[in-house]
């Protein structure tokens, strides 16, 4: 499967990004390009829960595909949550489910985000993408 | 002026965490080890695990006696007058739920518990729910501006109704110690079982639980360089007499029929199944390392540390400390900046330190917050931690900024 070229453009910049510095630069510099949420869609039911920061996932598919929106209170975790996006954009639900989010973490050197002890909810972000996959 | 800590040799895990770039500032939460604990455990594994109190062979007799001694030196330590005072369970928040279902029997509908403000959700929510199972008031006193329990307003609120005062003696959060001579005498005299939370306080200085005037005291192994799965519960002999039994099994009953039993007194009563027999033995040789350190340069190495910590973040623009820390730690937040990002970048960094509410939601509810940071000192820490960590939170701030 060959990658979106966002995805394409954030591995660039993480692969060649040095450097715990240089990493969280290249992360604030993706959470800020993330879509806004409208105050609407800021509402409990899209709340991922399981974070220490508020944490929103606004999904719907269209025509089979999936469009997701993302946001947090926290700088750093709308970085990740924008590489995320990034990589699951418009995918169908068996994409979606046959996608190793993992792994595209890992590439983007950045796997240590999603441990579960992590409390910055990003694996609880995944968990709910895969819950929304395997229902529809 | 570097401050070293002398006994940092002592703990194997501080070198081997600096080898991974590591500086672990988080003992409130759980602490290292000392060489002591790890050759306790291995000298029990080595040389023949037994169950205990049952055996009648030499194995089950050398094990009985170890874990015995245990209970010895944890009673020397709390200066209990007798070691059957002592319960082991398997950590404090287990023996607070002991406490909750020991003493239901001894509530109606309209009586109260009091507790603070500052709990840990451990010595809150199994009061909570006892209150909500029996119909009871939970009383929660308040706390002054420094994050001290407010004097004035709970001993209005403890009253003949009250028929436990459940407290910490150190907050997790604030590191600040609570007002407990005045509440546990005020709680006593209104005819109140008073149970103190001694999680932190038990790390910092020796505390005597017959000066101290409580029921019963609760710590767990883990947070006082023991290992885990091991908790504490003393009790004075008349409030032990008082609790019920709570949970069943082998090694707590005196006589059983398929129809009925009756059940041993405290502490074996209290120690359903087999207990965490080389925890156990682990705590009494930590209880033995700790008793052979010098109390005073102890305690004047984590005081120092500890003004070093207050001065670094006061120091610091647009860092707000919460509360007044006395000792052990300090919880803050940055304005204008979420806490969840200057953890990203601390644990980005090599720093341990804790982010969130720790355990303690209603508290951080009051305060406004969603989270805090929080440093926590353990007596192998030097200043060159500090100064890692402080280093650390500048650049981050820098980054963030
Ligand atoms: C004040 C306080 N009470 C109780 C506990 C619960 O201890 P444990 O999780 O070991 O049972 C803690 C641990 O964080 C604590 O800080």
């Amino acid at each position: 499967m060959s990658l979106p070229d966002q995805a394409r453009q954030a591995l660039e910049a993480f692969e060649q990004g040095k450097g715990w510095e240089q990493r969280a630069r290249l992360l604030m510099q993706w959470g800020d390009r993330l879509e806004p949420l409208d105050e609407t869609e800021k509402t409990e039911a899209n709340r991922v829960h399981g974070c220490e920061s508020l944490v929103w996932l606004v999904a719907e598919q269209v025509e089979g595909l999936w469009r997701f929106k993302a946001s947090s209170d926290a700088r750093l975790l709308r970085g990740l949550l924008a590489l995320l996006l990034v990589r699951v954009q418009g995918l169908a639900s068996e994409e979606l489910a046959g996608l190793d989010l993992r792994e595209w973490f890992t590439q983007l050197g950045l796997e240590r985000q999603l441990s579960p002890s992590r409390s910055n909810g990003l694996h609880a972000v995944l968990q709910r993408m895969a819950e929304l996959a395997s229902n529809r | 002026m570097f401050q070293p800590s002398p006994w940092r040799a002592d703990f194997p895990a501080i070198a081997a965490l600096q080898r991974q770039h590591q500086t672990y500032l988080d003992s409130a939460a759980t602490t290292q080890k000392p060489q002591a604990l790890l050759d306790a455990l291995s000298h029990y594994y080595g040389h023949g695990a037994a169950n205990v109190h049952r055996a009648q062979h030499l194995p089950g007799a050398l094990a009985t006696q170890a874990f015995e001694t245990s209970r010895d030196k944890v009673a020397a330590w709390l200066n209990a007058a007798d070691s059957r005072q002592i319960i082991f369970t398997h950590g404090a928040t287990s023996a607070l739920n002991l406490l909750a279902y020991g003493l239901e029997h001894r509530f109606e509908a309209g009586d109260e518990i009091a507790v603070s403000a500052l709990e840990h959700h451990a010595n809150l929510l199994p009061w909570q729910q006892l209150a909500r199972r029996r119909n009871l008031r939970l009383v929660v006193l308040p706390l002054d501006a420094d994050g001290r329990i407010d004097l004035d307003q709970a001993l209005q609120l403890i009253g003949p109704r009250t028929r436990v005062l459940a407290v910490s003696q150190l907050s997790n959060v604030l590191g600040t110690w609570q007002p407990l001579p005045a509440l546990l005498a005020h709680a006593r005299a209104q005819g109140a079982l008073t149970v103190v939370d001694g999680a932190q306080g038990v790390v910092h200085g020796r505390h005597d639980v017959q000066q101290l005037g409580c029921d019963f005291y609760v710590f767990s192994s883990h947070k006082l360089y023991g290992p885990e799965g091991v908790g504490v519960l003393y009790g004075r002999s008349q409030a032990l007499e008082r609790l019920h039994h709570w949970q069943f099994g082998g090694e707590m009953v005196q006589l059983a029929e398929y129809q009925s039993a009756s059940f041993r007194p405290a502490p074996l009563g209290f120690e359903a199944g087999t207990p965490p027999i080389a925890g156990v033995i682990g705590l009494g040789a930590t209880l033995d390392y700790l008793a052979s350190l010098d109390a005073q340069a102890l305690e004047a190495h984590e005081t120092s540390l500890h003004q070093h910590l207050l001065r670094g973040l006061r120091d610091r623009d647009g860092v707000r400390i919460l509360g007044k820390p006395q000792a052990a730690l300090a919880s803050f937040v940055i304005e204008g900046v979420h806490n969840a990002d200057i953890a990203h970048l601390l644990t980005e960094q090599g720093i341990a330190v804790r982010a969130g509410h720790h355990c303690a939601m209603p508290l951080l509810r009051d305060l406004g917050l969603e989270g805090a940071i929080r440093v926590s000192l353990g007596l192998y820490n030097d200043s060159d931690d500090l100064q890692r960590f402080f280093e650390a939170l500048d650049q981050g701030l820098e980054l963030l900024r």
